[in-house]
C-alpha cells in the first residue's frame, strides 16, 4: 500500500502565539514529519490552499509562521484555537547538514521560521550556527528570541533602522560573519529572492557551499501541475525544490531576476 | 536495440511517448526537461487567446489507482505562449503539440491564428475538458455538430494564417454516447488525426473528516490507472473504425502499458498523471521498458506494433 501524503488530514488549532504585528505562529496538533526546509500544504475548505514552510515538527507538533498578506494567509489569521484546517504534505526538499559543522545562516522577513527549524536540528548534530537574521526594525524580527535561546547558536541581527543591531543590509553582516569566521561549511538562506542572490553572490566569492531555499508558485506540490517548474533546468521546485544547492540554483535562468504568478506570467522581483 | 520511432501525420518522433496536455506544460523550460527525460515529444497546457484564470486549490487529489483534476486550465494567453515556443525551439529539438482551447467558438478561431503564427508541428483541439462545465457549460466534443463546425473553423483559420500544412488532432472525450461517431464527425470535418480520451468523469473525492468534496471545484476530470482500460478500448473502437492517427492517452504508466495503446491503434502515447505515480523522469523509464520489451521479442520497429491488436478481429 503506497503511504499518501497527498490527501488533506484535519488538523486541530492547539494554540496562536502573535510573533510580531504581521505574523503568527499556529500550532496545530499533529506531525507530518516535515524536515527543515520542506513545506506543507494547508487548506481551508471552499476557501483556497497554500504552501507554508514548516516552523517546527517536533513529531507532536506542527507550527507554521504566517505573515498576514493576502486573502488566504488572512483567513488563517481570524482562525481561533479549536479550529480546524486540513495539511497535506510535507513535500520537497529539506536543508542538510553533517555533525559537528560551522553554518551561517540567512533569514530575511518569514525566512528566519524555517532556518529557526533548521537550526534546532543542526545544533542537536554538535553543529555550530551563525544566525543571521534582519527586518526592517526591531519589532517585525522573527523568531531572534527563540533562535537565541538555542546552545550552539550565535545569533546576529540587522536592522534597516538601526533599532537593533547591525544598521543595514543582513547580506552585508552575513558577509562580515563569514568572512571574519573563515572556516564556514556551508550558508542557508530562505527569505526574499535578492536577499538570497546576495548570498548565492558571497558562497562563490568565499567558495563556500550553500542551500537557497527557491520559492514558486506551487499549487498541486508533487510535480504534476507544473506551476511552480523553474527556468534553465525546468525542474518543479515543489519536488527538486525548495532547497536547492547552490550549484543547481547558479544555473536556473529565474534566480534572483523573476518568479511566475499562477498562469505563468513572468514577475520581475 | 529497437528503433522506437513513430511517424504521426508526417511529424517524426524519435519515440512515441509525448507529454499529455494538462501535466507540467506551462514553460518552455520544463517541456524540455520532459523530453530530457526521454520523451518524444511535448503537448502544451491548452493555449486560450486569452489569459485565463483555473480554479482556486485544491487541484489535484490523488491515489495509487488514479488522479483527480480540476486546476481550470489556467494560461497566461497568447503572449507568454509565443515566448515560451521560441524558447523551446531554441533549447529543443523535439515536436511540439499545440493544445488550444475557447469558452466559445470564436476563441477556437482566435487562439488558431494565433499559434499559426508559433508553427507548432502539430495542433490539437481540446474540446473535452469536464472541469470547466460551470463556466463553459457542457464540453463541445459531447456534441456531433460542435466538434464538427469547431474542427472545421480551426483547420480554416489555420489555412488562412499561413499554417495550412500543420496537422490537426482533436482531443475527444470518454463522457459521450458513442466516441466513434464524434471521431467521424470530426475526422469528416478535416482533422488529421485523433487524440483520445481526454479525463473521465467528472468525478469527485470527499474528505471525511471535514465532510466536504477536496476539489475547490467540487468535481474533476479522472485520469490514471484506473481509466487504461477505457482509454485502450475507445482508441481500438476509433482505429477500427478509420485506422487514423490516434494518440493514446489515459492511465499510461509503463512500458507495457504503452505497448497496449500502440496495439489498440495509437501512433503516440500521451503520458500525464504517471508522473505522479512515478516522477519526473517516467518518461524515459517508459521508453527504456518498451525498448527491453521490443529486445526480448524481437521486435525491430515500434511502429509495426500499431493496431496489431485488430488482426485478431
Amino acid at each position: 500500500m503506497l503511504i499518501l501524503n497527498t490527501l488533506p488530514v484535519a488538523a486541530t488549532v492547539k494554540a496562536i502565539v502573535q510573533e510580531n504585528e504581521q505574523v503568527k505562529t499556529f500550532v496545530l496538533d499533529i506531525s507530518v514529519g516535515a524536515q527543515p526546509g520542506q513545506f506543507v500544504m494547508v487548506w481551508i475548505p471552499r476557501m483556497d490552499e497554500k504552501p507554508f514552510s514548516v516552523a517546527m515538527d517536533n513529531g507532536k507538533e506542527l507550527h507554521l509562521a504566517i505573515a498576514d498578506v493576502g486573502p488566504f494567509s488572512h483567513a488563517m489569521h481570524q482562525l481561533k484555537v479549536g479550529d480546524q484546517v486540513g495539511v497535506r504534505g510535507p513535500f520537497g526538499t529539506e536543508f542538510t547538514c553533517e555533525k559537528g559543522q560551522h553554518l551561517a545562516f540567512l533569514g530575511g522577513g518569514y525566512g528566519a521560521a524555517p532556518l529557526y527549524f533548521f537550526a534546532y536540528k543542526a545544533v542537536a548534530m554538535g553543529c555550530t550556527v551563525e544566525f543571521v537574521v534582519g527586518a526592517r526594525r526591531k519589532d517585525l524580527l522573527l523568531y531572534t528570541e527563540k533562535a537565541k535561546q538555542l546552545k550552539g547558536v550565535n545569533v546576529h541581527v540587522a536592522t534597516n533602522d538601526g533599532s537593533e543591531g547591525f544598521e543595514g543590509f543582513n547580506t552585508v553582516l552575513l558577509e562580515k560573519v563569514v568572512t571574519e569566521a573563515t572556516d564556514i561549511d556551508c550558508i542557508y538562506t530562505c527569505g526574499p529572492e535578492i536577499m538570497q542572490l546576495k548570498a548565492a553572490e558571497l558562497a562563490v566569492r568565499e567558495n563556500v557551499e550553500a542551500q537557497i531555499s527557491v520559492e514558486r508558485y506551487m499549487k498541486c506540490g508533487f510535480g504534476v501541475c507544473g506551476n511552480c517548474c523553474v527556468d534553465g533546468s525546468g525542474v518543479p521546485s515543489c519536488v527538486e525544490g525548495p532547497v536547492m544547492p547552490l550549484k543547481k540554483v547558479l544555473e536556473l535562468r529565474d534566480f534572483g531576476k523573476y518568479h511566475r504568478d499562477k498562469v505563468g506570467h513572468k514577475k520581475y522581483f | 536495440m529497437a528503433d522506437l520511432s513513430v511517424e504521426f501525420c508526417g511529424v517524426r518522433f524519435e519515440n512515441p511517448i509525448v507529454l499529455a496536455s494538462g501535466v507540467l506544460g506551462v514553460t518552455a523550460d520544463s517541456m524540455a526537461q520532459v523530453v530530457r527525460n526521454g520523451a518524444g515529444g511535448v503537448t502544451s497546457k491548452s493555449l486560450w487567446p486569452y489569459e485565463h484564470f483555473g480554479h482556486p486549490n485544491p487541484t489535484i487529489v490523488t491515489s495509487e489507482h488514479y488522479m483527480l483534476n480540476a486546476v481550470g486550465i489556467p494560461d497566461a494567453g497568447p503572449e507568454k505562449a509565443r515566448e515560451e515556443l521560441a524558447r523551446f525551439r531554441e533549447v529543443c529539438k523535439a515536436p511540439f503539440i499545440a493544445n488550444i482551447v475557447g469558452g466559445k467558438m470564436e476563441d477556437y478561431v482566435a487562439i488558431a491564428k494565433e499559434v499559426a503564427l508559433m508553427q507548432p508541428d502539430i495542433v490539437e483541439i481540446n474540446i473535452s475538458c469536464p472541469n470547466v462545465e460551470d463556466e463553459l457549460g457542457k464540453p463541445m466534443a459531447c456534441s456531433i455538430a460542435k466538434s464538427s463546425e469547431v474542427t472545421k473553423l480551426v483547420k480554416a483559420a489555420l489555412k488562412e494564417a499561413g499554417a495550412g500544412h500543420v496537422p490537426v488532432t482533436v482531443k475527444l472525450s470518454p463522457n459521450v454516447e458513442n466516441i466513434v461517431s464524434i471521431a467521424t464527425s470530426v475526422l469528416e470535418a478535416g482533422a488529421d488525426g485523433i487524440t483520445a480520451i481526454n479525463t473521465v468523469g467528472p468525478g469527485m473525492a470527499i474528505n471525511i473528516d471535514f465532510a466536504q468534496p477536496i476539489l475547490a471545484n467540487r468535481v474533476g476530470g479522472l485520469s490514471g490507472p484506473a481509466i487504461k482500460p477505457l482509454a485502450v478500448k475507445y482508441v481500438y473502437d476509433i482505429y477500427r473504425a478509420h485506422k487514423c492517427p490516434i494518440i493514446g492517452t489515459g492511465g499510461v504508466c509503463t512500458g507495457a502499458d504503452a505497448i497496449e495503446m500502440m496495439m489498440a491503434g495509437a501512433t503516440l502515447v500521451g503520458v500525464g498523471s504517471a508522473v505522479w505515480l512515478r516522477g519526473q523522469d517516467v518518461f524515459g523509464q517508459i521508453v527504456k521498458e518498451m525498448n527491453d520489451w521490443c529486445d526480448a521479442h524481437g521486435v525491430e520497429k515500434l511502429s509495426s506494433l500499431i493496431g496489431k491488436a485488430h488482426a485478431h478481429s
